[in-house]
């Protein structure tokens, strides 16, 4: 059944992708629209290594670095800005990120895409059939929720979080504000970018509209729906939107209006979740909810910065 | 003289809030800074933690500290507690304290012990989120947290704000009993006499410019200060 092994891989990448872009907003509290071009980046470097014959291993590496390096070069002018003019400078990193795939046709190939790339291999085994790959993925994605947990749960994860709480309160206590919040960029854009390639490597065939605007509302409606500032909250996320639309398949109906349904049911779900679970399913302050169960923090960060 | 100011010039983006002021805090003492709202009393504590922009020169301990960041200002040992009970509310109370270690070496669990013995019921509120607190407890909470990083000097930016008259009261003894053991506290307050009666001076701030200084309980006598609560000239 490699049908729901494909479900199983897409989960294993949508899980990472949104554990990784929680940290960032949910727990560093940094508006982040960059998440999809940095997954983007992940897959153009790794497919772009193996094509000139560098091992999976090694560009799967190269993937990680190269994404988290513009994760901390973005950081580094974003971090200075709040609320809706951070999340406008990181959307515009975004579309230049685009941009550049698009327009780059000596290295990427622009809209035609990266055909032809080879499948994982590791010390001469090759993740052929979907279900080696899954295992191969859910190693992976295993490997970043534990290391994403154990950072969110260090003192270094409490003082991301304090930041998040109260800016001026941590500058008082003499932390470095913009270190942590550059740190949480780098560490956030590096696992999207081997979310990244694990995706190229599996799909085999990548172009730029597979990072763009829409996959980033995606990475968003999964951490507002299994809970922000939650890591097994993202998973859920990522677990529940991937199954969700499954069943469309079997309507048979023409592919546009498919396409056309499953936006509408992800819209759906956001404005439904915003409405009566502001916070997601797993979402860190359902204790405060009791209190203060009017608004949700997550959106008056947006708009109060 | 632990702290002096000189000459601070202020400003919030093009509007200036603070024109020429000059202050200084001897060791040990508490000072209260006063007058009416908008005078820029919170602007002097976020000036001298170098949160806006200013000019002038701060002088801590001899050494000049006008350009130092706000973590460094903190590892030399001024904190500063923000107006508003600013506790970091998704975290524990001890969470919170928590953050306010591991700036300087030295064994942390020692300074807990001291905080703890002096906020008995924050022991009790350990694992409680700091966001389901009362205002009064917030406030502790906030200034234990800064307690943490042994500070010489503490900035207390309305401390009562907002609180009842007995939370008050109970917030003032805390000052006081912080002072005791050595800490200098410079402290905003709108709460004009209960601040003047534990201080040992003050500095009267009106519209932006240092009007007058002198002892807490003279001050409280003063006519001048009634009549600038009361809005005459």
């Amino acid at each position: 059944m490699s049908y729901f092994a494909n479900i199983l891989v897409f989960i294993c990448i949508y899980g990472i992708l949104a554990i990784s872009l929680n940290l960032t907003i949910g727990f560093a509290g940094i508006f982040n629209l960059t998440h999809a071009a940095f997954f983007g980046i992940g897959a153009y470097t790794s497919a772009l290594l193996t094509l000139t014959g560098v091992p999976f291993w090694l560009s799967f590496i190269c993937a990680f670095l190269i994404a988290a390096i513009f994760g901390f070069l973005i950081s580094l002018p974003a971090t200075r800005l709040k609320g809706i003019y951070l999340a406008i400078v990181t959307f515009g990193f975004a579309e230049i990120i685009i941009a550049v795939m698009k327009n780059w046709q000596g290295l990427t190939r622009g809209p035609l895409g990266l055909p032809g790339i080879p499948k994982a291999s590791l010390f001469g085994f090759k993740f052929a059939s979907t279900w080696e790959f899954f295992v191969l993925a859910a190693v992976v994605l295993i490997i970043t929720y534990v290391i994403i947990s154990k950072i969110v749960n260090s003192p270094f994860g409490r003082t991301m979080r304090a930041i998040r709480d109260d800016e001026i309160a941590a500058k008082a206590l003499g932390k470095n504000v913009m270190k942590y919040k550059s740190y949480a960029m780098l560490i956030g854009a590096g696992f999207a970018g081997i979310a990244g390639s694990l995706f190229a490597h599996y799909i085999t065939f990548i172009d730029p509209s597979s990072f763009t605007l829409t996959e980033l509302i995606l990475m968003l409606s999964m951490i507002v729906v299994g809970g922000i500032a939650s890591v097994p909250g993202a998973l859920l996320g990522a677990a529940i939107l991937v199954i969700l639309p499954e069943p469309l398949r079997f309507l048979y109906l023409p592919s546009s209006i498919v396409a056309a349904i499953r936006q509408m049911l992800f819209s759906g779900i956001l404005i439904a979740m915003l409405l009566f679970k502001p916070n997601g399913i797993l979402g860190e302050r359902r204790l405060l909810l009791k209190k203060n169960a009017k608004s949700s923090w997550f959106i008056k960060k947006l708009w109060r910065g | 003289m632990i702290l002096s100011i000189d000459k601070l010039n202020a400003w919030y983006g093009k509007l200036q809030v603070l024109h020429d002021i000059d202050m200084h805090f001897n060791t040990g003492e508490i000072v209260s800074i006063i007058g009416p709202n908008g005078a820029g009393k919170s602007t002097v504590l976020k000036s001298i933690f170098n949160l806006i922009k200013k000019k002038g020169r701060i002088i801590y301990k001899n050494k000049n500290i006008t350009k130092y960041t706000p973590q460094q200002i903190a590892k030399a040992g001024i904190t500063y507690v923000p107006q508003g009970r600013s506790v970091f509310t998704d975290l524990t109370v001890h969470e919170n304290i928590e953050i306010g270690a591991f700036i300087k070496p030295g064994n942390p669990w020692k300074d807990f012990k001291r905080v703890y013995t002096m906020f008995p019921n924050l022991k009790d509120l350990k694992n409680t989120r700091a966001g389901l607190l009362s205002g009064g407890e917030q406030q502790m909470t906030a200034i234990a947290r800064a307690l943490m990083l042994k500070p010489r000097v503490l900035l207390l930016d309305e401390p009562t704000l907002g609180l009842s008259p007995k939370v008050r009261t109970l917030i003032f003894d805390k000052i006081i009993e912080i002072n005791k053991t050595g800490v200098t506290i410079i402290m905003v307050e709108q709460n004009a006499k209960r601040s003047l009666e534990i201080s040992n001076r003050a500095y009267v701030l009106e519209i932006c410019r240092n009007k007058y200084s002198g002892r807490g309980k003279q001050l409280l006598e003063d006519q001048r200060i009634k009549k600038l609560y009361l809005g005459g000239k």
